[in-house]
């Protein structure tokens, strides 16, 4: 299972990146991380908006869910990996019909950009969800990549992405010659990622459906963007679940949080109660509704059978983001702004006058020289 | 639109490779096991150290000393470390034959240790039920709890294989054991390469007996199903632990090594059925004896 393992590193080649989503949190993120390794020679990141972060080298092209241009980027670049880090798994950050869209129609798109005869992709990466899995009463405690989810998906989400993953497990079948690693990430916490649960986390009572309490799991946001980077460098053929040590329950969460539950939603027609909660700024999408009742475990250990290590726990996961809680109101308003400017980055990029990314020293990471050194 | 959720590329071969795993990888898969996080009083179950702690020194503890009078044989067949299923007779309303077992391990036994008991899929979708079972160390009976909870995790699993036919039985029908489903408990301990212990109880069919059931407040409750006891529904949901003060008597019988059967005894329907009838067979013989030596239901 495990023995396939194999630094790419370790090929002479050098390796060209096509991102999608750059503009996503993920995809920006990503980017930034693989521009430290030196073996990867290009990186592009497609996107309809603008990037959201500052990037070095990554190169930005701004297009849609066009296969056909995307087709002609892969194929002029030389792509060998592509990495598809676009998927919407939280209704709350976009609109159904947007979501539908990018999950099930980009993704379609993209699979047909990187299929076909002379494609030089060798490796597609797929971030899913463990929303593959669903949430529901005969769940086993701990999903393994291998089961199947108990009931058939009741709510968008679950259903895009289930569709989702159905077209990239089919389009592995058929490209035999790509390998292709999907991510199943369980719910992320972190400072920066905006989720329904982060929002639910920052009220100052917790709501809870009364009668319940479900265990849930999480993964820290730096872990999944290490999890897409060792996909990345590594040869992974395969599906994995990516979710941190430990399942939590949510009484236990709270706790952690230092704050008080509620338990106030009725167990019995709760989805009847979430439009008015939405007016008073409680929001609790379908896809979470299923996992504040019956929650979800995910066995995270065929990944870190390929060597991937975790930064967090579950647990620590939630302490991270309680001491961020802790720090919003007075970081509020300070973190910096990036735009985008297309001709800066033409600039530092295009222009002769510019020092290119390679000749540039390696950016040291944290210790700056004490001025009054001890 | 049928998801399927296979690893990829699905091939007969990678499915071999799966079965036949070597020992050391095993042991591998087993390293990569979350580790204990020592502040976390909940493990990854949902058992709540201190939850189950209260209950265990009040509930649990005055029903075993004081109520039933728990009397306990055999308690080192229960083995000390590795993976272990224990099989009992189940009866009675809300029965009290799982806590007791349990107590009777963490009392008893030299080297006590947790005992995980399973329960049926429909708790875990009743409010209030849902958020306290797993406390006490209730998990669902989903044949994967049972392997991760036997095979990767070591631990002691208690099941009722009579399920819902023992708690459901009527006083009339007391100590006559029920057929044991289909034997899939036979089947996870043979998987998981774990011991049988079957566990014989007596004292719990009267403890809680049932005269009646009732289709109509099952219906309207939603319950799993309406037992009319002699507390129950008149005291409310308290009446469900009016238990009678029967004397209660646990028997551990000789663990059976399913690790012996031969090499993947579980593909081998023909020997499950037979185990599981051995199983059942031996847990009546005894409850015969037990209960033919017993004078009074009351006293012993």
């Amino acid at each position: 299972m495990s023995a396939g393992v194999e630094v790419i590193a370790e090929r002479p080649e050098r390796r060209r990146v096509l991102i999608t989503g750059l503009s996503s949190y993920w995809g920006g993120r990503l980017a930034q991380a693989l521009e430290a390794f030196a073996e990867i020679e290009a990186i592009v990141g497609v996107d309809s908006r603008d990037p959201t972060r500052e990037l070095e080298r990554t190169e930005f092209v701004k297009v849609s869910n066009q296969h056909a241009l995307i087709q002609r980027i892969v194929r002029a670049a030389r792509i060998d990996t592509v990495i598809d880090a676009r998927l919407v798994v939280d209704s709350i950050t976009t609109s159904r019909q947007r979501a539908h869209e990018s999950n099930v129609i980009g993704t379609m798109n993209l699979l047909a950009a990187c299929a076909g005869e002379g494609s030089p992709v060798r490796k597609f990466i797929f971030k899913s969800s463990a929303h593959v899995y669903g949430s529901a009463q005969t769940d086993p405690a701990f999903f393994t990549e291998t089961m199947a989810r108990s009931s058939p998906a009741s709510n968008p989400i679950e259903r895009d992405v289930a569709e989702a993953e159905a077209s990239v497990i089919d389009f592995a079948t058929k490209q035999r010659n790509v390998d292709v690693t999907v991510l199943r990430c369980a719910n992320v916490l972190g400072p920066d990622v905006n989720t329904s649960f982060s929002k639910l986390f920052a009220l100052p009572l917790i709501p809870m459906i009364a009668g319940f309490d479900p265990r849930l799991q999480f993964v820290h946001e730096d872990d999944v963007v290490h999890a897409l980077e060792h996909a990345a460098v590594h040869r992974l053929p395969g599906v994995y679940n990516v979710g941190a040590d430990g399942v939590l329950a949510l009484s236990e969460i709270i706790g952690l949080l230092g704050k008080r539950p509620l338990p106030v939603l009725p167990p019995w027609g709760t989805g009847v109660l979430t439009s008015p909660l939405r007016a008073l700024g409680v929001q609790i999408p379908p896809e979470m509704q299923s996992l504040m009742r019956f929650g979800r475990g995910i066995d995270n250990r065929r990944y870190k059978a390929s060597g991937f290590e975790y930064g967090y726990t579950t647990r620590e996961a939630v302490r991270a983001f309680s001491e961020h809680l802790r720090l919003q109101p007075i970081l509020r308003g300070v973190e910096s702004s990036y735009t985008y400017e297309g001709e800066v980055e033409r600039f530092l990029r295009r222009s002769p006058l510019t020092r290119q990314p390679e000749e540039r020293d390696r950016r040291t990471s944290g210790t700056e020289q004490e001025p009054f050194g001890i | 639109m049928a998801p399927r959720n296979t690893s990829l590329a699905p091939s007969p071969e990678a499915a071999e490779d799966e079965a036949a795993l070597d020992v050391p990888e095993r042991d591998r898969m087993r390293s990569l096991l979350p580790a204990v996080e020592t502040e976390r009083r909940i493990d990854d179950w949902g058992r709540s150290e201190r939850i189950e702690g209260v209950f265990d020194a009040t509930l649990v503890e005055f029903f075993y000393r004081y109520w039933f009078r728990c009397e306990v044989e055999g308690v080192e067949n229960v083995p000390a470390d590795g993976g272990a299923l224990l099989v009992s007779n189940h009866a009675g309303a809300l029965p009290p034959d799982a806590a007791m077992i349990g107590k009777a391990i963490r009392d008893e036994h030299p080297q006590p240790r947790p005992l995980y008991m399973t329960v049926e899929h429909f708790f875990k979708g009743y409010p209030g039920f849902s958020a306290l079972l797993p406390k006490i160390g209730c998990v669902p009976a989903h044949p994967a709890n049972v392997h991760r909870l036997l095979y990767d995790e070591g631990q002691l699993v208690l099941v009722f294989p009579e399920g819902r036919k023992g708690t459901e039985k009527l006083v009339k029908d007391r100590y006559k054991v029920q057929r044991f489903g289909r034997g899939g408990f036979v089947e996870a301990a043979m998987r998981a390469e774990a011991k049988l212990v079957p566990v014989c109880v007596v004292g719990a069919e009267e403890a809680a007996p049932v005269f009646a059931r009732s289709k109509l407040l099952q219906k309207a409750t939603g319950l799993l199903y309406f037992p009319l006891t002699p507390t129950f529904p008149w005291l409310g949901p308290a009446g469900m632990l009016g238990y009678l003060p029967a004397k209660f008597r646990i028997r551990f019988l000789e663990p059976i090594d399913t690790t012996l059967m031969g090499a993947e005894p579980a593909e081998d329907k023909a020997l499950v059925q037979s185990v599981a009838q051995e199983v059942r067979a031996r847990i009546q013989e005894n409850l015969h004896e037990m209960v033919s030596r017993r004078k009074s239901v009351w006293l012993g």
